[in-house]
């Protein structure tokens, strides 16, 4: 890793609610390089918000709690970082794209105002200034500039992803992290939003996490990918590696769900079962409950990562670096 | 927006007239006749024929009230009939202390009770929130009239600091103030936590989180903006009620209004300015409702819009 912008080293976040301790995040590792697209990939629960939230230290507290590891991001622990100087760091050189754009907006605000915001409280600009830059932002996101003093609820869903998008992109983050950023729009809106944001984030020189569960998005934008299953990242690497070996059961099961247009018959084949509980997370793998390759040891010990060229995976199935079945 | 507003004064009028008739129906159907009343026990029989005949009170009762309609429309309510003055004259003469009292009753609901609100949403499930909850309750619950008695047993005669009736100084407003704002207090206080519990975990709260803005401007701009539109309908909708504190407010205190005028005109079947008095209020309410509704076009651009597209 020559030029690491943020690294997740051994994250685990609960939730304490009244039902019990959700088990949120479990030892989530990962790093991406600056400049670089982190596709994470995950059916819903699996912990993908909650990682980007501990990255931005806006987990919901109580009931979340990061109970241990650390988010170096340049540099820097987030983690221990004091309130005051994280405040600098969120939407400043880190921010968030929300998944839903109908309710990420307040409705009572211009959305000018919203995106200026972030510029007057860190790039000291004064209110004309910041004003003059949030209508420059609308227009790189194709938005007249002169809309600036609209309402969102004056916007097309489409246009108020666009708006958010802008707001992320205002004080030129170095790592903007988009939950589901297109999930709620509908399908040529999402292909607009998406080539939008990758040309964006070309021209900005942004590193991105993409959290998607849909991997047609990530093999569009995103040059690693880690995907995630009940708080772990249980399969990590490139693109190629991913998308031409993938070698978790679990990944494997989620390129079955694909529908495949060419092919005649429509049947998707999707993965038994449904994610556990993470109240209650089963022994040893958690995925061993739904694995077609499910083995004895798989019911007892929880598998050990193993890495190869930078392809990791964490499965019983392999280890020491080769295939075993 | 302007013809939205004209429009809504316009509907008024029906709510108006449908009051005046309630109010005409109920002041003549009841028992007792006022020219009895006015010539006193000593007067015969014949005097109060004439005396009725004077007054209109032998018409049929829709021609009366035709005249009073009438009448009214051109701002003549009739005249007293214990002072002979103008029913008009009286009412404005009493009006400003009326409404300097429900203004401060109404501030004092919302200054106290945003506060309290906030507070307690912001500590949830503290002892604060569990204090701030209990003080609403409180307040919600004791009738206004012993909140008044008490208050003036404790500050005027026990430790005498404020005096207890009179409208003189703003020291005999304090009292009054507190009796007719403490249920709107306490109304506005719960609303605003549940309000303020419900808006905190918006999305958008989160978006304006992410942005690194300071935690002031997050509870001012983001929160606050949208928790104050529940709390303003809860708030005009009680300020019509407090009219009605307005009432025993005054009768406690001895305060010269216009809830004291019209209980005064009841006892003395005054009906000229019962009829007035009640319809006067009514116009009030009206114009505040109004006036709330134009509140919610600036706390609320979704309604301004709607305001506009409605012609
Ligand atoms: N505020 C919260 N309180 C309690 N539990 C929570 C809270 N937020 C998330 N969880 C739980 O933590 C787990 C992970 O949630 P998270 O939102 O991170 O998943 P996700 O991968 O983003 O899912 P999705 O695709 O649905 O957005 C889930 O089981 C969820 O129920
Ligand atoms: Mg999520």
């Amino acid at each position: 890793m020559k030029d690491t912008l943020l690294e997740i080293k051994d994250l685990n976040v609960i939730y304490k609610t009244y039902e019990g301790t959700v088990a949120a995040v479990n030892g989530v590792d990962f790093a991406l390089d600056r400049g670089k697209t982190l596709g994470l990939v995950g059916e819903s629960g699996a912990g993908k918000t909650t990682t980007a939230l501990s990255i931005m230290g806006l987990v919901p507290s109580p009931p979340g709690i990061i109970q241990r590891g650390r988010v170096t991001f340049a540099g820097q622990d987030l983690l221990t970082l004091p309130e005051k100087d994280m405040k600098k760091i969120r939407g400043n050189r880190i921010s968030m794209i929300f998944q839903d754009p109908m309710t990420s907006l307040n409705p009572v605000l211009s959305v000018g105002l919203q995106i200026s915001e972030a510029l007057v409280a860190h790039q000291n600009l004064s209110e004309a200034e910041a004003e003059r830059k949030a209508a420059e932002m609308l227009e790189k996101v194709q938005i007249p500039g002169a809309r600036y003093r609209e309402y969102p609820h004056e916007f097309s869903g489409g246009m108020r992803q666009r708006v958010v998008i802008a707001m992320a992109l205002a004080c030129n983050p170095r790592l903007i992290i988009a939950d589901e950023p297109t999930t709620a729009l509908d399908v040529t809106i999402q292909a607009q939003v998406l080539e939008l944001m990758r040309s964006l984030k070309e021209e900005f020189a942004t590193a991105m996490i993409m959290i998607t569960h849909d991997l047609g998005v990530v093999g569009e934008v995103c040059d690693d990918v880690a995907v995630m299953y009940a708080g772990r990242i249980v399969e990590m690497g490139s693109l190629d590696q991913i998308f031409g070996n993938a070698m978790h059961p679990y990944t494997l099961g989620l390129f079955r769900c694909i529908p495949d247009i060419e092919e005649e018959s429509s049947t998707i084949h999707p993965i038994e079962g449904l994610m556990p509980e993470p109240l209650d997370l089963p022994k040893g793998c958690p995925f061993h409950p739904r694995c077609p390759q499910c083995m004895e040891v798989c019911r007892q010990v929880v598998p050990e990562a193993c890495e190869d060229n930078g392809h990791r995976v964490l499965c019983h199935l392999f280890g020491g670096g080769e295939r075993r079945a | 927006m302007l013809r939205y507003f004209t429009k809504r004064l316009i509907f008024l009028i029906p709510v108006l007239l449908g009051v005046s008739i309630v109010i005409f129906a109920i002041v003549h159907l009841a028992p007792g006749d006022p020219a009895e009343v006015m010539l006193g026990p000593s007067a015969t029989q014949e005097d109060i024929g004439k005396l009725r005949e004077q007054l209109g009170l032998t018409k049929p009762l829709y021609v009366q009230y035709w005249i009073f309609l009438t009448n009214a429309l051109k701002g003549d309510l009739g005249r007293s009939i214990k002072s002979n003055a103008p029913v008009l004259e009286e009412i404005l003469e009493r009006f400003p202390a009326t409404l300097t009292l429900a203004s401060l009753g109404m501030l004092f609901a919302i200054t106290v009770g945003l506060p309290l609100g906030v507070l307690a949403a912001l500590k949830q499930n503290t002892w604060v929130d569990a204090l701030c909850s209990f003080f609403a309750l409180v307040g919600f619950s004791i009738p206004n009239f012993w909140v008044g008695l008490m208050l003036m047993l404790l500050l005027s005669i026990t430790i005498p600091i404020l005096p207890s009736s009179g409208f003189d100084s703003w020291k005999n407003l304090i009292m009054p103030t507190i009796v007719l704002g403490i249920q709107t207090m306490a109304v506005i206080a719960r609303m605003t936590r549940s309000s303020m519990l419900e808006v905190i975990r918006q999305d958008y709260v989160r978006t304006a989180r992410a942005k690194g803005i300071s935690d002031r401007l997050v509870l001012t701009r983001h929160i606050l903006t949208n928790v104050m539109i529940p709390v303003v309908t809860i708030a005009g909708i009680y300020f019509g009620h407090s009219l009605g504190g307005v009432v025993i407010t005054e009768t406690i205190f001895s305060i010269p209004g216009l809830g004291r005028l019209i209980v005064d005109a009841i006892r003395a079947q005054d009906y000229p300015v019962v009829q007035g008095g009640v319809l006067f209020f009514a116009l009030c309410v009206g114009i505040v409702n109004l006036l709330v509704d134009l509140l919610y076009a600036v706390l609320d651009p979704r309604i301004k819009a709607q305001y506009r597209s409605a012609k």
